[in-house]
């Protein structure tokens, strides 16, 4: 009974102080749109971090695994040789296609493309692949043009690194190192981490940057997910090999993760930082909340209210501002960032990554409750001092 | 006139600002008879308004005892206090106290928000202290909608609305023209000697003073005299 009356208290003030609110436009306003503002700062730049992983994860698939170097912790650190690449191939575990195991020897260089936007120059990978480079990779898919010939100086472009980069447009010529390049098609891979690269005949590339007959990674295509372990053992045991294999997947989660969590951080010291501005705010407003009712709030006490209700009642109409202002912030970064599309220096390959900021549910509700802690932070102080000023004190005050 | 409903024995209340020690009331004693309808008169600082805080439970005193309807209410807790006064006492403010953005129904029904009843009984409750103090066509309206004579009845349904035994009318007609001013004081006087409520009320108007049954006055926090009424 008595919570049930302690609940028809906080819900009457609360109401009260509700209706109450468009009496302050604008010291209301200031701190919906202070905290409106932090979470959208918030939001979009956990975005980033939440588009650069979701492309990292599209990446890898369960049913394919890359083989570099042992020790090696990047394709671009690593080094396999001819011999060992045919060994790897011939792996228990690997799928077989129509023309044998499903796998390509791959070799990875970094050249440099303007960008579209600034025009600087950055890194770009510069992938080679072998013919069974395009069956390893589900998602593959020519969008545009035509793959390019074995032998000849042709590439074909991500989409990605396409839209990203200056001079890569379907028929351009570009030149790089000592050779020059025909651009002959564009392609897709389901939003991963190639479509941020170049490729050309591994073949091709071995040959124009004098890498004689080396790779630096193997992609296979296993006959099954649970095959990895098969696959694994046969290489690992094996005398003539010195190689460390992960599950495609597994691989780009890990070097997804230095970067994400590089910008998660950067994104919560800023908005720390701008939240302890948008929380002066909410007590700002809700000081002013509460000043402008002192006389009914001591009245209310005169008549009998409790100071809990009294307390509660205040924090639900900063909590109210707080869902209101994280709400707006939400809805101003999905519709501001959300697919935005961006590029960034993989850490791991010390190349480009092109990828699209992503405004997730999960940020979404994050930025709420960012917002909720800002509305409960802000209106804690002033609630406090509604509930303990004395009643005849506050009476007074007309 | 019936038993004692408030006694007060022997109240002290000082106030302290630094080294500085304000009496404001010293000592003081005073009975009130059930059905009493007293009005406290004295100069600015008398102590008339912390009498009438003290009787009502929103201030406590620093010596002495009070009693009201034989429950000593200076030694309750902050919560049991709060309970008392939404059981046994009705305010009237000088300033009406109203709340702008609630009707004249909504504000009267506050009170019954910390007892048992549902909505439907409150708002009845709410409908029927209003009729009370004659204004059933004004249900709906806001503070702002109302006149000042209009805002105080609207102050003393709230007050009366949990049928309280005694009323603490602090400079109930302050704040109004003389004839809105009769007016509240005739529904005070209707409520003391047809519904048997007691009432004390602060109040620097003589005249407002002889609409009740007795004088007290007060001079430096002390009793200086008791006098009936001429009416």
């Amino acid at each position: 009974m008595r919570f049930l009356n302690w609940l028809g208290q906080i819900a009457s003030v609360t109401g009260m102080n509700l209706r109450n609110v468009p009496a302050r436009p604008g010291s209301t306003i200031v701190a919906l749109l202070g905290i409106a503002g932090v979470v959208a700062v918030l939001v979009a730049v956990l975005s980033i971090s939440a588009g650069f992983k979701s492309t990292m994860a599209t990446t890898g698939a369960e049913d394919a695994a890359i083989v570099i170097r042992a020790g090696s912790t990047s394709e671009l650190s690593s080094g396999l040789s001819a011999d060992s690449v045919n060994i790897i191939a011939q792996a228990p575990g690997v799928a077989a296609g129509d023309n044998g195991p499903l796998s390509s020897a791959e070799l990875f260089v970094i050249v440099d493309a303007p960008k579209r936007g600034s025009g600087t120059d950055a890194n770009v990978p510069f992938r080679g692949v072998s013919r069974g480079g395009f069956e390893v990779r589900d998602h593959f898919r020519l969008t545009d043009g035509r793959l390019f010939e074995p032998g000849l100086r042709e590439v074909i472009v991500g989409q990605g690194a396409a839209r990203e980069f200056a001079n890569l447009e379907v028929g351009s010529t570009v030149s790089w190192g000592r050779n020059e390049w025909t651009v002959v098609g564009h392609f897709e891979d389901g939003g991963s981490l190639a479509e941020s690269e170049i490729w050309t005949d591994v073949r091709v590339l071995q040959d124009a940057y004098n890498r004689g007959n080396s790779f630096q990674s193997v992609r296979v295509k296993l006959e099954s997910p649970e095959a990895l372990q098969v696959f694994a053992d046969a290489l690992t045991s094996d005398a003539r090999l010195e190689v460390t294999v992960e599950r495609e997947s597994e691989f780009y989660a890990d070097q997804a993760g230095v970067l994400a969590s590089v910008i998660e951080s950067i994104g919560w010291v800023v908005t720390g930082m701008m939240g302890l501005g948008a929380v002066f705010a909410a007590i700002l407003t809700m000081y002013a909340s509460v000043s402008s009712r002192t006389v009914e709030i001591a009245t209310l006490r005169a008549l009998g209210f409790g100071r809990f209700p009294i307390v509660v009642s205040v924090l639900a109409e900063a909590l109210v501002l707080g869902v209101l202002g994280g709400a707006v912030g939400g809805i101003v970064a999905y519709i501001g960032f959300n697919g935005y599309q961006a590029s960034t220096l993989n850490w791991a390959s010390f190349s480009q990554v092109t990828f699209a900021f992503l405004v997730t549910p999960a940020l979404l509700v994050t930025g709420v409750i960012y917002a909720l802690i800002m509305g409960l932070v802000g209106g804690l102080i002033p609630s406090w001092r509604a509930a303990r000023q004395p009643i005849t004190t506050a009476l007074r005050e007309l | 006139m019936s038993e004692s409903l408030v006694e007060i024995n022997a109240v002290s209340k000082i106030y302290k600002r630094g080294a500085e020690r304000l009496t404001v009331l010293d000592k003081l004693s005073l009975s009130v008879p059930r059905g009493d309808f007293v009005a406290l008169m004295g100069p600015s600082g008398s102590g008339k308004t912390t009498l009438l805080n003290l009787i009502g439970g929103i201030d406590r005193p620093d010596g002495g005892s009070i009693v009201v309807s034989d429950r000593r209410i200076d030694k309750l807790s902050d919560r049991a206090l709060a309970h008392w006064r939404s059981r046994h006492v009705g305010f009237v403010f000088q300033m009406f106290n109203l709340l702008p953005v609630l009707t004249a129904e909504r504000n009267v029904e506050l009170p019954l928000l910390l007892t048992g009843m549902n909505g439907r009984q409150r708002r009845e409750r709410a409908r029927t202290a209003l009729s009370l103090v004659g204004l059933q066509d004004r249900f709906t309206h806001k503070p702002a909608q109302l006149s000042g004579g209009q805002e105080q009845r609207v102050g003393i349904a709230r007050a009366i609305v949990t049928d309280p035994e005694i009323l603490l009318c602090d400079e109930p007609t302050g704040d109004l023209d003389r004839q809105s001013g009769d007016e509240v004081l005739d529904l005070l006087v209707a409520l003391n000697e047809s519904q048997g409520k007691t009432i004390i009320m602060v109040t620097h108007d003589p005249v407002a003073a002889e609409r009740a049954k007795r004088i007290v006055h007060l001079d430096k926090g002390r009793l200086s005299s008791v006098s009936e009424a001429a009416a």
